[in-house]
This record gives structure tokens, sequence and C-alpha cells, in this order.
């Protein structure tokens, strides 16, 4: 379901003839190309949040520590604070602000928000992200796989039990997850 | 403000503005508010549109506040949750507030927010006697519309043509919490939608036209003082501009030199201050993390306790790790700043941009969106005064979010303690003797709830080598720790219960027995079964109007504490919204197991060292026990905050467990940051 179309003259500009990064003109993001003009450099996360205005990703640490960053990239989740933009050039970016495009809820996110599984709210993006990543490689985990597919993601609040019972809740739903 | 100042910025309709008789509000406010009545807490309108928006100075950071605050105007005015709109934490739309700390807004602002919202019912319900001609008595209000006989109309339409404003005192009556049809039910989060599709902006995600990304530069070293600067390089790169400035008041650790730069975007901005060339003047001598303990009796006021047989604890500093660090878009205009920042203290930040700049507060305006959580750690406007300060030089909005290692670096932290403590208890299980000395961590919960005839307790205050602050519960988590494992100390010296020798000691107060009994029969503590390398504790306490029990179960395997399951028993009053109350006790405790078993501030030489996340540890999945809680509704008494409370309770339960499973009593904290062994030896 990922064998999305590589976008010409984005994959091949990431490096030049000197070897130097160049920019990048387009990214697939929500299922749109968007035009951008950004160093091959630059991490995805800054790209998407400063050039894009899609804010939904959150910066939490810089380093790939607590996921709050996290977006899928042809549908596996990809901490996009060390992503560099030039690596997913003409790849399927998807990120929070693209799992409800016509307004209907992913089950993901209706179940957390059935769970209460949140309190300031600031992880969840990469929580939901996360957690439908993990579902679409295991439709029904048990708690210990939730636990260990989910362990890079901090929640600061500490709402982790309750992700834990949105994560089954919506594996019991199906359908898109 | 005047009346009419009032419904030119809201439109006709009805207002209540409800006077605050505590007298908690103070000098300073401003903006729409200038020419309030004094002491107004909380106002609420009611538009001709049939909009509900009511204003709070208080914040939301993840307690939940503006969905119990909306619920308690749905209650009283009997509107749908969903056509309530919140103001909170703009100083120029919401009315002075001190901070939000404390667990101070459910029981000081929620039943203001309810006795103004009663109040404008009662004004619908005399414009509506007026207009059909009717009894007040038949008429009906239910769902925002009033009813009697024939006649029916929407709030919105009996507002029309109305510009009322009614002053109440904060002391009329209250629908009884057993009366209670949307209050005390789990109203869901308000802003949820918002937050699962990404839609929310916090603070870090506001924009504007023009926006700047700033970076500032920190000393190398705490205390270390600008020697020298070259900026020509950074100043080369396009688009970059730097700037210097002076705080009219220093920072401790950072001082008052501010050197920054400005760029078009976040890495560019990097690039910039990477590039800046500066020379520092090291500071003296500072302690380590090691080495604080003797520093805290070293130079506490007045000299050490002189007490003989006392046992030593020690608690290390910890950081909050809000998971949006600091952040803050500042924007000039004529003279006057507006500023958007994660804070709890809109106003207290705003009094700080007002003395840096010499402005009037009218013409600094601060706005909070609901942020990535604070736990006490965001109370000074840090991000806010160098967004401003740059916004200011640069002719442009500037953004100035904080990185990770800027925000384990240069926020303040939870203070470290030394806590020296001794009793005796007598052979029936009455506590004898009492003797309490907490150095530098403060003194919430410093006093045992316990009887104890003769006790001596005393705050010392000493020196900090690091930027301390406020924290979820602050000291009451280290005096409770200390308290609860001594209590542990005496139970086992005399060979008694530990639940049985505290019941026997809290027979002055009902209500820690209450949760002590109610955690003891969920967790089964009465049947509790000892096995090898397995154990059970259990403490107790109250802080911030609530009280709570916890009972522990560990595993301790060559050294590896594992906690396999917490039961909590709090009570805070009649409870306002049960599934929110829920979510923070348990997240209390999961916040709490990182203080408790490995969370730890690591400096030298003025360093910080546990300055990323792959550096200083967190909770994570894979530390969750099995949580349950117990909530003890008291619908007799007045509502408490629960944001801080139900962290107390979990690091003297699992130290205790850890006793019961090793025999290894644990006198710091963090317990177990390498597993149990080396901390076994942290006592300072």
């Amino acid at each position: 379901m990922d064998n999305h179309a590589g976008i010409p003259g984005s994959v091949q500009g990431s490096l030049r003839h000197n070897g130097t990064m160049a920019n990048i003109r387009e990214l697939d993001v929500n299922g749109t190309r968007r035009r951008i003009d950004a160093d091959a450099g630059r991490t995805l996360l800054s790209v998407l949040r400063e050039d894009l205005d899609l804010t939904g990703t959150k910066y939490g640490c810089g380093e790939g520590q607590c996921a709050a960053c996290t977006v899928l990239i042809d549908g596996q989740p990809a901490r996009s604070c060390v992503t560099k933009v030039g690596a997913v050039a003409g790849k399927r970016i998807v990120t929070i602000e693209g799992l409800a495009p016509e307004g209907r809820l992913h089950p993901v996110q209706e179940a957390f928000l059935e769970a209460d599984a949140m309190q300031c709210g600031y992880c969840t993006a990469g929580m939901i992200l996360g957690a439908v990543a993990l579902l679409r490689s295991n439709p029904n985990p048990s708690d210990a796989e939730i636990v260990s597919g989910m362990n890079g993601h901090i929640c600061r609040c500490g709402t982790y039990p309750r992700i834990v019972r949105a994560i089954h809740r919506a594996a019991g739903k199906g359908g898109r997850a | 403000m005047r009346r009419r100042d009032f419904f030119a910025a809201l439109g006709g309709g009805i207002a209540v503005l409800l006077v605050d008789d505590a007298g908690a509000q103070q000098a300073g406010r401003g903006g729409m508010n200038r020419q309030m009545p004094q002491d107004v807490g909380a106002w609420l309108h009611i538009g001709e549109d049939g909009v509900v928006t009511a204003y709070t100075g208080k914040v939301n950071v993840g307690q939940n506040s503006r969905t119990s605050l909306t619920a308690a105007v749905a209650e009283e005015l009997r509107v749908p949750v969903a056509s309530v709109r919140f103001i909170m934490g703009d100083t120029a739309l919401t009315p002075f507030d001190g901070g939000t700390a404390g667990s101070q807004t459910t029981p000081m602002m929620w039943p203001q927010i309810r006795r103004a919202a009663a109040t404008a019912r009662e004004m619908l319900l005399d414009l509506a006697a007026q207009k059909w001609k009717v009894d007040r008595a038949s008429i009906s209000t239910a769902n925002g519309r009033a009813a009697s006989g024939s006649h029916t109309a929407g709030f919105g339409e009996l507002t029309q043509g109305q510009k009322l404003v009614q002053t109440i005192a904060a002391n009329v009556p209250l629908t009884p919490a057993t009366e209670w049809k949307v209050a005390g039910t789990s109203v869901p989060k308000v802003t949820g939608r918002e937050i699962v599709t990404g839609a929310h902006k916090y603070p870090s995600d506001i924009k504007r036209p023009g926006l700047l990304h700033g970076k500032i530069l920190y000393p190398p070293q705490f205390g270390a003082k600008l020697a020298s600067l070259d900026q020509s390089a950074a100043a080369a790169i396009p688009g970059v501009k730097v700037v210097r400035e002076v705080l009219t008041s220093p920072r401790a650790g950072f001082g008052g030199d501010v050197v920054g730069v400005v760029a078009p975007d976040s890495e560019t901005a990097s690039k910039a201050l990477a590039a800046l060339r500066a020379e520092w003047a090291p500071a003296a001598a500072q302690p380590s993390s090691d080495d604080v303990y003797a520093y805290f009796k070293q130079n506490a006021e007045g000299g050490p306790a002189a007490g003989a047989g006392l046992t030593t604890y020690t608690i290390a500093y910890i950081a909050h790790v809000p998971l949006e660090p600091r952040a803050a878009l500042a924007e000039w205009n004529e003279g006057k700043l507006t500023v958007w920042t994660g804070t709890q203290s809109p106003f207290g930040v705003r009094r700080e941009l007002m003395a840096q700049f010499q402005l009037p507060e009218e013409s600094v305006h601060v706005i909070m969106p609901d942020m990535g959580s604070g736990y006490g750690g965001k109370h000074q406007g840090d991000a806010a005064m160098e967004a401003a300060i740059l916004a200011k030089a640069a002719g442009r909005p500037v953004e100035r979010n904080w990185t990770r290692e800027e925000e384990l670096t240069w926020a303040y932290f939870r203070p470290g303690a030394v806590i020296e403590v001794a009793g005796k208890a007598n052979p029936d299980g009455a506590i004898a003797e009492w003797e309490f000395h907490n150095y530098n961590a403060g003194a919430s919960a410093l006093r045992t709830p316990y009887h104890v005839p003769n006790a001596r307790e005393q705050f010392h205050q000493t020196k900090s080598p690091l930027r301390q602050g406020s924290y979820r519960c602050l000291a009451a988590t280290a005096n409770n720790f200390v308290r609860e494992s001594y209590m542990d100390e005496l139970a086992h010296s005399i060979g008694m219960d530990p639940l049985a020798f505290r019941l026997k000691n809290a027979s002055n107060d009902d209500r820690l027995r209450a949760v002590m009994e109610a955690a003891a029969e969920r967790f089964g503590w009465a049947k509790r079964k000892k096995t090898p390398n397995h154990g059970f504790g259990m403490a107790a306490g109250f802080e911030k109007g609530g009280h709570v029990a916890t009972c522990a179960e560990v595993s301790v395997t060559n050294g590896a504490v594992k906690v396999l399951r917490v039961v909590e028993a709090f009570e805070c009053g009649a409870v306002v919204n049960p599934e929110h109350l829920r979510n923070q006790v348990e997240g209390a405790i999961s916040m709490g197991l990182g203080g408790a078993l490995f969370e730890r501030v690591e400096f030298a030489g003025g360093k910080i060292s546990s300055n990323r996340l792959s550096r200083y540890r967190v909770p994570r999945f894979a530390d969750m026990p099995a949580i349950e809680s117990v909530l003890v509704d008291r619908k007799d008494l007045t509502s408490a905050g629960a944001g801080e409370c139900p962290i107390i309770g979990i690091a003297p339960a699992v130290g205790n467990a850890i006793f019961d499973a090793t025999g290894q009593r644990v006198r710091s904290l963090p317990m177990a940051p390498q597993g149990l062994v080396r901390a076994a030896g942290g006592a300072g």
C-alpha cells in the first residue's frame, strides 16, 4: 500500500555534483505535493513546522528520544527531528493533520478521546501516529507488544496506561487501523 | 473598564462580574480590566448570539481546568457544555490572577465561576419574566433556553438589546454537590478533538507574519561572565542579526548579559549561534550533585541541627521536563508588546516585561495558549523576555522556543534536600518522640499528620548551587518520602504492621484514615503474601486539601527494582470530574515513579551533565505498574485541587516495599538510579 511513485526532480535533487546537499523543492505531505525550498540537510521537523505550518508535529528533544515528532514515511514511523528532509523527498509523508482528512477521525484518534488518553496533549500526535503504525504491523497487539512498540514515546503527564487502553480499543475498532 | 467599553469589546448582552471577597486578587490588573471594580476574580458574558464566554486568569496546562471550569458554567447556567467558550490567562481580557499554582484553580476559581454563572441564570429569568409578563417561578431553564407555558426563548434572544452588567459578591449560594447534573460527571476534555487532530496551537506553534527565529548564547557554566565577544562571523550569515541587551533583573546562574541571534529559520539561527566567538570568565568553585548534601548542611542559616541520633535521608534535584520546552513569540507594534508564551503566570510574566522595558501595563499583553504541561516548572518568563528583547531589536516578530538542552539546563529545578529524622515508638504503637529537619527543599508537609506530642520540626534555609523553584507538590514529596519511610522504620522497630501503626497514630484525622483503609482494602493489604524478592509497602499523607494513601508491590531482582502494582486512594472533597481525576491520580503516580527510582539532575563545576533526554531518564511505558485509583467522593466537602497531592505517596510506598522485599532501607531519592546497590550508599 506504500508503493507511491517517486516525484521527478525531488529524489535526484538531494545531491549536487560536488557532493553538497542541494535544496529540496517538493514534498509529498498528507497526499498533497507541497512546494518548498529547503536545504536538504535541514530536519524534516523544522520544514514541516516552519515552512509548511504543519505544527501538529512537535519538537520534544531533538535527538529521537521522545517521539513527539513522529510522522509516517511510506507508512513507517519516523522521528522527524532526526530525519533530514533530503532523505524523504519523493516519499509519502503523513503527519497528524493528514490522519483525518475529511474531518472523520481515524479510529486511533477516536480511541484516544474515548480513553481520555491525554492530559496536556503535547505527546498525543506522536503517540497516535506511533499507534497507527503499530496497529498496521500488528492489528491485535498484547499489552507487552504495545509497551515494547510504544516505549520510545514519552508522555510526561504519565497517561501511559490510558494510551495502552486506547490502542486496545482502536484495535477492537479494526477499520482503517 | 467602563460599562460601554465592556460591551464595545464583547457586543451586547449581559455580563456578570464576580468580586473576589477572599481578597486574593491584588494590584497589577490592567488592559481591558483596568477599570473593573477592585477584586474582580472572574467574569462571564452571554452575547446576543447565545454564546457564553467566561474569563479567568487561570491557565490550563494539562490538568483539565478548562474542562472543569466549562462544566461549572454549564452546571449553573443550564447550558450545553459545547456552548461555553473559556478565555484563560490573557492579561488583556481576563481578570488579574496571581498564577496557576498550589492546586488553587478548583478550590478558588471553580466556585467563583459557578457563582457568576448562577447569577447570570437569575438575570435571564428576570429578563424572561419581564418580557413575557409571567411569574418568575413559572420559568424553567434547560439546554440554554428558558420556557414558561407557551413561551420559549434561547438565552441569546433574551439578551437582545440588553447591555446589563451585574456585580456580585463571591459568597452567593451555589448548587450543592448532591444536586449536580453536569459538574461531578466525566465531561470529556473540551479541547480533545483539537489535540488528537493536531489543530490545537500550543505556545511553540504560534506564527505571525514576518516571523524570525531567535537563539540565545548561554554561558558554558553557571555564573560564568562574558569577557569578550566576536560576532563578525555570525553577523555575516545572510539574514542573521546579532542582538545584545542587558537584563534589569539578572537571572540566577545566567547573569544579565543577553547575547542573541535572529534568523529566518531555526537552523540558520542555530548556525549563527554556533558562529559567535565568546570568551568567558569562569565562576568560583561550585558543589556537585554528589557533594551538594554536605554543602546544604554547611550553609544552613543558623547552623545545622544539633540533635543526636538523627537518621539522614537525601533528595536529589530533579527536572520538570515538560514535553513542550519553554516557548514564546514576541511582537512589537508602535511601542506595545504582545507575547504568546507558555507560562503558569501570565500576569507575572507581564510584570517582568514591564520592568525590563519600562512600560505601563496597558502596553504589555501576555497571552497563554494551553501549553504542553508545566508541573510547577513554568512560572518565570525567561523565554518571553528573550523573545521580547530579540523582537524589539529585530523590528519583527521573533519566536524563541527553547531546546531540550536549554530546558534541562537553564530552567529551574525541584530543590534537592537533606532531611534528618529521629523518632521513637512505644511498644503499643504510639509515637513517643519525633524530630524532623529539612534542609533546602521547603516546609510543605514538614509537619507530620500523625498525632505526636512535642514534635520538633524545622525547615532550614540554606544555599542552592542550582536555580530552584516550584514543582508539583514541591517539598511535600521530599517530606512525605522521609516521614513515611521513617514511619515504616518505626513500625518495624516494634514489630507492628505498617498500616495498623499508621491508623493508630492517625486517630486525629478521619480523612487520612479513610483513604488508608480504602487503599488497603482494594490492594488486599491484609491478605498480602510474602514471596522471595517481592515486597509490599504503603504510605499516606495530605497536601493542598487532598488526602492520599498509596500501596505498592515491587520485585527486586539482582538490584533491579520493578514496581508491579500500585493502588492509590485519593480524596479531595466533592469530585468534580471522575475520569479526569483518575487521569490526574494515575499521571501523578507515573510521574512520581521517576523521582522515586531514577530521576536525578547531575552536575559538577556549574555544568549540568544530565542535559538531554538520553542522559536524563523519565518514566516510560515499560516502567509502568498496574495502577488502580480509588476515588473517595466526599460530596459534603468543598472540592480541592488534584494536580499535586496524588504524587506524594508513590516514592515512600515503593521504598517501603523495597525494604519489605530486601531488608534494605533506601534513604535517598532516587532510590535505584542504576539499580539498588548504588542507591544504598546515597546518604550525604
